[in-house]
């Protein structure tokens, strides 16, 4: 494909409280087996994007550490391949990234030395399932300056959502009007999905000129500001589509993961979502396991019961235990005897013999990473 | 190429004609075991986790989908700059091409593969055995021994050591005599197929002993010829779980063994894993009416129905009403709804329809092959298909895409073998 891509990762989200302490958004556990970034590293990859630069900013150890060897994605490559961007220190510049725009900025070389004509940008914490190549001939075809990606929704849901995004009238040529950033009352019912294509020259020349204003930000100072300069064209995506923004979000994603139509889109159709590859042996349900309605990975051993619950890899779960409607992440012990209901059970946790976490659905009970109860 | 000290060539050729069906398309290194492995992967992550990072793979039996499941060493970390993991298949030298004919035969075919890495040692591999083992350390025994050569041995029974081939020592363990197979033991320590050579012993008995012997095998030839003259060879006792699945029973049983409540053999070890090459990623999900127990199941599995006692390959989906008993489902099965399966072994993307039950009657042996199908296990080869609300058998053989038509009254009975590929094995 002609182009290359860009992942902007999440700044700070203090929604997700202790589960995304000391991790990126984009490196929230998914589905038993994935990651929030492997969804937009794999679309890129699938759509045959064969250079990709991630920035990052927040915690973004845990990112660095899933992306590191880049070949799952088959990113690690000679030409091209994967670039991770965290700010860093110059003679010149000691500032951190201060908006999605400057954070492409302090990069640009990445985009000065790329030959690619076209630019995907997309966010790191989304979950769908995308073909940047179908975007990128409709940019192609509608001779577009720009192409975001929207979404057109329900009036109720816009309604809920519209305060977290940006908000889009369209002509009937799908020429994007007007737009407004996390509005209150939206002026319609289509939101930007945060996915943009752009021929990659203009990005730089828009980017320099909006940076040199010392104005920083995507949405605010370059879509807003240029939309009757530019030729900016919706593409609508109507697919399976969510984002981490909080709690609720998280745990919506996850269950949806147990609906065989999601698992069916996201799993078992080629291309496939693919992540860091850990080698765990295959999950092994031992005489008295009784589980239903359950996502597990790799590596657990499972002696209890288990109901409508997501179980990461290397999961122990004790004798005679009960989980239900429960999320634990990697690695974490669960002994026997125990009750477990509404609850997510972040990585390394030991829960020893006997012991009752009970959580309501609607406010599951949060374990942080390596707490031992 | 730089020095490397002890490489390891891997005999990854053999046919293992005894698991029948199971090997007609594909070597038996490439059998998939244990859920989601293949059996060389026990080999591959032995080298790498013991630290012996250039592997020569010698193929010669059906080698497509070993090759394509090696590839260039990615799942093992084997994709090296220097050494790393390379497939040697047999190839035309000068007027004509020869098969590897022995497994000394194949190891001398590539001694110009070896000089590259100008090793002192060279390690002798097979890719049929399940087990984990630190070769490592079995290079610091040859060492601190001053052996010229060492053999991997394993205690068996003194009453089937008549199956192996059995090495005589002395106090020592420096190798006296061995014997293939012998009437009267006189010892019960058999060899692994696992060997250590000084390069220069090795080079210089493979050399001599083309001479006298066109399909020149270790066993054989080679470690006769060595202990003729006098060279220093040590065993290497082994103690752990050793496995050579070389039948349909011992292929099952060994598989049936990791379903225990602590297996004899252990998967989960975090420092000595085990990797093979994945086509998913995926979780597997368990549906409202499913039930699994006593079981392994690897990636990307759907179970809507019950699975028992069984070995499950990744992306196998087992329908509602469905019921697995004793079998062992191979990577991408799929079954129906409201069948039954009781111990069969399925291999690899082999589809079977509604209603169908399999395992059933009496146990009578094959009618063609009993001498591999006697057990009462049912196999089903690569790619097969069976159609709806057919029964079928114990120790039965299907292969191919079958219609209901090749069912006399829908049922095939115990013993009986459908072929439709109008293949024999």
């Amino acid at each position: 494909m002609k182009a290359i891509g860009i992942i902007l990762t999440d700044g700070k989200n203090e929604q997700l409280g202790d589960l995304a302490m000391n991790r990126a958004v984009a490196s929230m556990p998914i589905a038993s087996s994935y990651r929030a970034i492997d969804f937009a590293m794999s679309n890129m990859a699938n759509s045959g994007i064969q250079k990709v630069g991630v920035i990052t900013q927040y915690n973004s150890r845990s990112l660095i550490d899933h992306l590191s060897s880049a070949k799952w994605w088959d990113l690690g490559r000679k030409h091209g391949g994967l670039f991770i961007f965290s700010p860093y220190l110059t003679q010149d510049n000691f500032f951190w990234y201060r908006g999605t725009a400057d954070a492409l900025y302090q990069n640009i070389s990445f985009l000065r030395r790329s030959n690619e004509p076209y630019v995907v940008i997309a966010p790191g914490e989304q979950i769908c399932k995308i073909d940047y190549k179908k975007i990128l001939n409709y940019h192609v075809e509608q001779k577009a300056d720009i192409t975001l990606v929207c979404k057109s929704l329900k009036e109720e849901e816009c309604k809920k959502m519209c305060s977290d995004y940006t908000v889009v009238q369209v002509d009937e040529n799908q020429r994007i009007i007007h737009l407004e950033d996390k509005p209150l009352e939206p002026l319609s019912t289509i939101i930007f999905m945060d996915i943009y294509i752009i021929q990659r020259t203009l990005l730089i020349k828009l980017l320099e000129k909006v940076c040199h204003e010392e104005q920083f930000d995507l949405v605010n100072d370059l879509l807003i500001r240029y939309r009757k300069k530019l030729n900016i064209k919706a593409y609508f995506f109507q697919e399976y589509w969510k984002n981490i923004r909080n709690i609720k979000d998280y745990y919506d994603i996850n269950m949806d993961f147990l609906n065989q139509k999601i698992r069916n889109v996201f799993l078992k159709k080629a291309p496939y979502i693919l992540t860091k590859v850990k080698d765990e042996a295959p999950a092994k349900y031992n005489r008295y396991a009784k589980v239903k309605n359950s996502l597990i990975g790799d590596g657990c051993i499972i002696n209890g019961d288990v109901d409508t619950s997501i179980l990461f890899r290397r999961v122990y779960i004790g004798d005679q235990t009960q989980i239900q409607g429960v999320f634990i992440l990697e690695g974490s012990y669960i002994g026997n005897n125990c009750i477990v209901q509404h609850a997510i059970i972040d990585e390394e946790v030991v829960v020893s013999d006997g012991k009752k976490i009970i959580g309501k659905p609607e406010d599951p009970i949060i374990v942080r990473k390596g707490t031992v109860i | 190429m730089a020095k490397k000290e002890m490489i390891s060539m891997l005999l990854a050729g053999g046919q293992g004609s005894r698991l029948g069906i199971l090997t007609k398309d594909l070597a038996k290194p490439a059998i998939m075991f244990g859920g989601k492995y293949r059996i060389i992967d026990f080999t591959l992550s032995n080298c790498i986790n013991s630290g012996v990072d250039t592997v020569g793979v010698l193929t010669q039996y059906q080698p497509l989908r070993l090759n394509q499941h090696i590839g260039i060493g990615i799942p093992w970390d084997l994709d090296r700059n220097n050494g790393g993991v390379t497939i040697l298949s047999p190839h035309v030298k000068g007027e004509q091409g020869e098969w590897y004919s022995g497994t000394a035969n194949a190891v001398y075919q590539n001694i110009h593969f070896i000089e590259e890495y100008n090793p002192d040692y060279v390690l002798i591999l097979s890719g049929d055995h399940i087990y984990k083992m630190d070769y490592g350390k079995m290079l610091d025994f040859h060492k601190k021994t001053q052996s010229q050569g060492t053999i991997a041995v394993l205690e068996v029974p003194i009453e089937e050591a008549n199956r192996f081939g059995i090495m005589n020592t002395d106090e020592e363990d420096r190798i006296i005599a061995f014997e293939e197979k012998p009437e009267n033991p006189k010892s019960n320590l058999a060899s692994m197929g696992i060997y250590i050579f000084n390069w220069d012993v090795l080079k210089k008995a493979l050399y001599e002993d083309q001479k006298l012997h066109d399909n020149s095998d270790f066993g054989k030839h080679i470690i006769p010829y060595l202990l003729e003259k006098k060279v220093h060879l040590s065993a290497y006792r082994f103690q752990g779980y050793w496995k050579d699945v070389g039948t349909i029973q011992s292929y099952w049983e060994a598989n049936m063994e990791l379903t225990d409540i602590v297996p004899e053999f252990n998967l989960h070890e975090e420092f000595w894993k085990i990797y093979t090459y994945s086509q998913y990623q995926s979780p597997q999900y368990i549906g409202e009416e499913g039930e699994v127990q006593s079981s392994i199941l690897a990636e990307g599995c759907e179970i809507y129905g019950k699975v028992y006692h069984s070995v499950i390959g990744p992306g196998v989906i087992v329908g509602q009403g469905t019921v697995i008993r004793d079998s062992i489902l191979l990577g991408n099965v799929g079954i129906s709804e409201n069948c039954v399966i009781e111990k069969c072994i399925l291999a690899e993307e082999v589809k079977i329809g509604s209603g169908v039950h399999m395992g059933m009657g009496d146990c009578i042996p094959n009618q063609f092959q009993p001498e591999l199908y006697y057990t009462g296990i049912t196999v089903v080869g690569d790619e097969s298909k069976i159609p709806d609300r057919v029964r079928i058998g114990k120790n039965c053989v299907i292969d191919g895409i079958t219609q209901l038509s090749d069912y006399s009254q829908g049922i095939l009975y115990s013993g009986q073998t459908l072929m439709m590929k109008g293949s024999l094995v």
